[in-house]
């Protein structure tokens, strides 16, 4: 009896799960579906599901009209760029504030994530200033820093809370091995807490891949990412909704491919923590 | 291959790529920011006339959202960056920003053939300022009526060429049939300085209402607005279609193309889209007018020109110059022609345009568009004298802004959220405080 219960939670459980997951999919599946249809099927009342005549038309038009080997390039670059800028710089920082807390740690955290508060278009016009002085607009340098000071508090953030969770002994052990700063971070630190700095890894590629208002802003050109291309393809006066969506495929696919991937990682080191 | 074959190869083959890197250093690099519209798409496929021409300026394009593209130019202009030779902005923003001095005048400089006075008055008065023009049309637009010829038949009505308000209200009427998914009319109703604001500014001309009287005061207590709008509501209640406060251009351009809209009061650009058969369902039967009317002397249209200009931070004014000459001439009117035939010219800029014959007969709605756009005077858009020039909008930097505000409040009327006189006295409140913030 009790299995029979269990098997029916199970069920209804697999059930919601898929249900759910299948609606959070669906956008991207209807994305999907409508870059390959016409533009006229596009916008068909009742929608049209599968059966159309499939075309790659759209994909053509958004190949023929954009650079998208180049804005593909730079949104690789800037992504890998700011993030691996970002965890150089967050993992001393997280580790100072969890296993050396000072009287201000608390506070210093509160104060790096009120950074997050600020309304970005605030510092647009300093920040551009600063770029046109330096001579760096529209360089993939300047985004790849941009981006990298923008999400510094989460990576911090996310870090320290996997970095508190190692316990101090081990730390402590280590450095009555004769371990020094550095080897302890390298060595006995870093290898603990692997699944949280590549899900905090993860999780800032895919936040600086998907930013979209520093990137517009500050590209025009050679140093613009596939916002800036998927950018392009909307419009107030016109209907090109198949071609957005196949620009927007185009643009979302590379990070799809790579979450699917890394879900195991990504899933393990949001949900498990460090050392568990 | 022996060793001296090689050599020369190579010899030559330097000789070529020196050749390359000198011509490439003497290039001109022309970015030109530019919005997703068909018309300019179609522009950049055609730039290979261009480069043929002048083999010596190379041209990169930065395609944006008019929105993006409106707070990327502003930025790039008020810090003088230098990041785009030429712009593509709207009637809006010229008079605005050639009053800033951020525009290069295009009274001078241009190309001999790229002739000036062949310029639409209406369109050119909207893109100059003290005399001198500060961009180049590159499409115009006004607002009309499209309609059903069949449903309008069935309801046993006849469109005037010249319709009136209280016609197109009884046409709405008639022609809406819910149960079958038909609705009289369909009008903007999405909040937005763009869109719903756009559209009840021009109906509110010809309602004779204005945004400020002589001395800058918010005008949204008049007899004349309160007319404007409950007209409005009244009219999108009885036949409009469901959820209309969420609907702009593209939302009611699909409902008009998939059948679902007996009439629709909007840009005279969608003509050509609406009565393209590949993507509308309805496209051998459509009918145009003028937009509506009550007597007053003003009608219900509105102007706007997408047009190109120089920003004054650009490096290469001479080359933006020879570049926007044939964008915007004439010869590129019959390059459009020559390749994807009359149809589909940009139009609304020259009078040539209008005097020709096959353009005439290849787009049904020619004459509509060029009389819909002769009616509309930015310098005297109201039927009361106004401080401002602009018909669906006022051209001063503060508009968007309150623009967008009213706008929301005209949409929550709509959505059933506030009633008339309570959308207007918020607009009324929160104009007033926002000009007075600005020292109007």
């Amino acid at each position: 009896m009790a299995r029979a219960v269990s098997t029916r939670k199970k069920l209804m459980w697999t059930g919601l799960a898929w249900f759910f997951g299948l609606l959070i999919f669906f956008p991207i599946l209807w994305t999907f579906l409508t870059s390959f249809k016409s533009e006229g099927v596009a916008i068909a009342d009742p929608p049209v599901w599968f059966a159309f005549d499939w075309t790659l038309e759209n994909y053509r038009a958004v190949q023929e009209r954009s650079n998208y080997p180049l804005a593909l390039t730079n949104s690789i670059v800037i992504a890998l760029g700011s993030t691996f800028l970002g965890i150089l710089i967050a993992v001393p920082a997280a580790w100072a504030m969890a296993f050396v807390p000072g009287k201000r740690t608390k506070d210093v955290l509160l104060w790096m994530l009120s950074t997050k508060m600020l309304p970005a278009v605030g510092v647009l016009y300093p920040l551009v200033l600063l770029a046109k002085w330096l001579g760096i607009m529209d360089s993939r340098i300047l985004l790849v820093v941009v981006l990298m000071l923008i999400n510094l508090p989460i990576i911090v953030w996310m870090l320290y809370t996997y970095f508190k969770e190692i316990p101090g002994e081990i730390l402590e052990a280590a450095r009555m091995d004769g371990a020094n700063l550095k080897n302890e971070i390298i060595y006995v630190l870093t290898p603990m807490a692997i699944p949280g700095i590549a899900s905090t890894i993860l999780l800032n590629i895919i936040l600086a891949w998907n930013e979209a208002f520093w990137t517009i802003l500050l590209t025009t050109v050679s140093a613009a990412p596939l916002t800036k291309f998927i950018a392009s393809y909307s419009s107030p006066e016109g209907l090109f909704y198949a071609k957005l969506s196949a620009a927007s495929m185009m643009a979302i696919a590379p990070i799809l491919i790579l979450g699917w991937f890394s879900q195991k990682q990504l899933v393990r080191g949001l949900t498990f923590g460090a050392v568990k | 291959m022996n060793i001296k074959s090689t050599l020369t190869s190579s010899v030559a083959l330097l000789g070529l790529s020196a050749g390359a890197a000198f011509a490439e250093a003497h290039a001109t690099t022309l970015t030109i920011a530019t919005v997703n519209n068909g018309d300019m798409i179609r522009m950049q496929g055609l730039t290979d006339d261009f480069s043929e021409q002048h083999p010596d300026i190379q041209l990169e394009w930065v395609t944006l959202e008019e929105n993006v593209l409106r707070q990327n130019v502003t930025t790039d202009i008020s810090t003088g960056g230098g990041q785009y030779d030429v712009i593509t902005i709207g009637t809006y923003e010229v008079p605005i920003w050639a009053q800033n001095e951020w525009l290069v005048s295009l009274s001078d400089g241009m190309s001999e053939d790229w002739n000036e006075s062949d310029l639409l008055p209406a369109i050119a008065d909207g893109l100059s300022l003290d005399g001198e023009l500060y961009a180049a049309p590159f499409y115009g637009e006004s607002s009309m009526v499209m309609y059903r010829t069949d449903l309008m038949e069935e309801a046993g009505l006849e469109m005037p060429d010249a319709p009136t308000w209280e016609f197109i209200r009884e046409a709405a009427a008639a022609m809406t049939d819910r149960e079958n998914d038909i609705n009289g009319i369909c009008l903007r109703g999405k909040a937005g300085w763009g869109e719903n604001a756009a559209f009840l500014t021009a109906m509110a001309n010809s309602f004779g209402a204005r945004w400020f009287d002589e001395d800058w005061n918010a005008q949204f207590d008049t007899d004349a607005w309160s007319d404007t709008l409950t007209f409005y509501l009244d009219m999108m209640e009885e036949s409009g279609p469901a959820s209309a406060a969420n609907n702009g251009f593209n939302e009611n351009l699909t409902l008009f193309q998939q059948g679902k809209c007996g009439m629709w009061i909007d840009a005279t650009v969608a003509a050509s889209f609406v009565t393209n058969p590949d993507d509308s369902d309805v496209a051998d039967q459509v009918g145009f007018a003028l937009a509506p009317d009550n007597g007053l002397g003003k009608r219900g249209n509105w102007l706007w020109a997408w047009s190109l200009a120089i920003p004054s931070s650009s490096n290469d004014v001479d080359a933006a110059k020879t570049f926007i000459s044939w964008a915007t001439g004439q010869g590129y009117t019959e390059l459009v022609a020559e390749n994807e035939g009359w149809a589909n010219v940009p139009p609304g800029t020259r009078t040539s345009l209008y005097e020709n014959e096959e353009y005439l007969s290849a787009a049904p709605f020619a004459q509509m568009t060029l009389d819909s756009i002769n009616s509309a005077d930015p310098n005297d858009p109201a039927v009361d004298p106004v401080p401002y020039t602009g018909v669906q909008f006022v051209a001063i930097p503060e508009f968007q802004g309150i623009g967008t505000q009213v706008g929301q409040e005209f949409s929550a009327a709509l959505a059933g959220q506030q009633t008339a006189e309570e959308a207007l006295a918020n607009a009324q409140r929160l104009t007033t405080d926002e000009m007075e913030a600005a020292g109007y």
